[in-house]
């Protein structure tokens, strides 16, 4: 057998001469029979009991993830607000304190940096930036925020994601606080304690299911690991059911399904630039952008429903009857829908859902349907709603 | 029946000119949850080291190299609906194809079990 085609799980991550780093969980994760691999520089488990047993489990009931690769950053100091504001396309006056809201870094060409989120702590901005950017990232940050304001890699920090229907049945438990699990909705976060720790609990997550990410001093890393996936709804999750639930989700992964050669627009990401920032401009990029949302991009990111069980992978070629119109960026078999569903930059006239396509695998042509996002639906949590 | 293995980690039982093909447990552990087993065409004639059939997992799609040279006869229809027995059956029910042998000495390149736990070990 050969090496893979590709594994769409390690990131790119140029110019480190050291191997991959260790995590605060790295011995827990060898304990439960993680199989570890290099991610984004450190040693993250791919799998435990196996992909598709981990992302059904996750889909039926709750899963825990590591995702402490991530940099967790907190921006501070006198006109933090304005100064964010320059460097990102978010509204921070509709933003309350415990909000938590996507955002893109964009360069001036109108590139996607990284994709992020950002959450109004009562004295700063808590920030989430993707593990293989995060350097890239704060350099580019200290670089355009004034002096006057601070950013802190908080380095010190783990943070997990407990995803799931049954994820907010087994935290509450194991939580209290000012407030209940239950009166944070979906893209809210407040301070709790989870057992005797401190910890920032946010209601969102990268699966498309109700869920929570929390972050907790990296010291009592196992003791929460243990702790969370001690209730029985819980299971252990590695990266590998972390990438088909999102992409079930529809939700784009940096590097992937969008890089700083990439416009919002195309990536279909308009969400990230909230409205008032659409009207007045003023981020880096806004020139190349807000005539694209004007005009429509070229090309857009859209789902591919998958013929058959042969998946489709990033950098296979989209067509058009024999016409080359588009790329996969992200593609696998989808253990919900029990087929192969795909991610693809396809020319914005065929990009409407229901467009008969085809995708090119090492010679043979799969037959493809565009399909509107999410794949599987989500279902977060919206206080009224629920 | 003999049984052979690759350091591709493919083995081939066998048996006269006839020989049955297949991935290794050790490959399917590596692979994780097979999804797709794209067979080769009864009939083909394929060359020693050639791709001759690919298996997909939620991770990756992987070349299966042929051990020997020779020609397809039969391939496992259960993997259409079942691609699963090679994670399950790796070495038994999950074969892939069959072949006929066109230069039996080939095999003497590859490993025998023994040789292969020992190889499998030092990964």
């Amino acid at each position: 057998m050969s090496d893979t085609y590709d594994i769409d799980l390690s990131d790119d991550h140029e110019g480190e001469p050291l191997g991959p780093l260790s995590l605060p969980l790295d011995d827990w994760h060898r304990a439960r029979g993680g199989r570890m691999v290099d991610f984004a520089g450190y040693w993250m488990p791919v799998q435990f009991e196996g992909i598709i047993a981990e992302h059904l489990w996750t889909r039926t009931s709750a899963g825990f993830f590591d995702v402490s690769h991530m940099g967790q950053l907190y921006v501070s100091g006198e006109g933090v607000e304005a100064a964010l504001e320059a460097v990102l396309p978010i509204d921070l006056a509709t933003l309350p304190v415990g909000g938590v809201r996507y955002s893109l870094l964009l360069n001036d060409q109108g590139g996607i940096l990284d994709d992020l989120m950002v959450t109004r702590w009562s004295t700063g901005f808590y920030l989430v930036v993707n593990g293989a950017t995060k350097w890239d990232d704060i350099a580019h940050l200290r670089e355009f925020l004034p002096d006057e304001v601070t950013l802190n890699h908080l380095e010190d920090s783990a943070l997990f994601a407990l995803q799931g229907p049954k994820a907010a049945e087994a935290l509450e438990g194991l939580i209290s606080g000012e407030q209940s699990l239950s009166s944070l909705s979906f893209m809210r976060g407040a301070a709790f304690k989870l057992g005797e720790i401190e910890a920032w609990i946010s209601r969102s997550g990268y699966t498309g299911e109700d869920g929570f990410e929390i972050s907790v001093p990296a010291e009592n890393a196992a003791e929460i690991a243990d702790l969370v996936c001690a209730q029985p709804q819980v299971k252990p999750i590695g990266l590998g059911a972390r990438d088909s639930l999102r992409l079930e989700a529809g939700l784009p992964l940096y590097g992937h399904d969008m890089t700083d050669s990439v416009d919002p627009v195309s990536a279909d990401l308009l969400f990230g630039i909230n409205k008032r920032r659409r009207t007045e401009g003023g981020f880096p990029g806004a020139d190349t952008i807000l005539p694209l949302i004007t005009n429509g991009a070229p090309t857009r990111r859209v789902g591919l429903l998958i013929e058959g069980r042969m998946a489709a992978r990033e950098g296979a070629m989209v067509l058009l009857g024999d016409t080359e119109i588009g790329t996969v960026t992200s593609g696998g078999f989808s253990p919900s829908l029990e087929r192969p569903i795909a991610m693809a930059f396809v020319a914005t006239e065929h990009a409407a859902p229901g467009t008969s396509l085809s995708i090119d695998v090492r010679g043979r042509k799969l037959a493809a349907t565009v399909a509107p996002m999410p794949f599987v639906p989500h279902c977060y949590y919206r206080k009224g709603a629920a | 029946m003999t049984r052979y293995f690759t350091k591709d980690h493919e083995w081939i039982a066998v048996e006269g000119s006839e020989a049955t093909v297949g991935i290794t447990h050790y490959a399917q552990s590596q692979l994780g949850d097979i999804t797709f087993v794209e067979v080769p065409a009864i009939h083909a004639t394929v060359g020693k080291g050639d791709s001759a059939s690919v298996v997909d997992s939620v991770k990756a799609a992987s070349d299966v190299y042929a051990p020997v040279s020779g020609t397809v006869t039969a391939v496992n229809a259960a993997l259409e609906d079942q691609p699963e027995l090679v994670n399950s059956e790796a070495e038994g029910e999950g074969w892939l194809w069959k072949m006929t042998l066109s230069d039996p000495a080939e095999l003497a390149g590859l490993m025998d079990e023994a040789a292969y736990q020992t190889f499998v070990a030092e990964l």
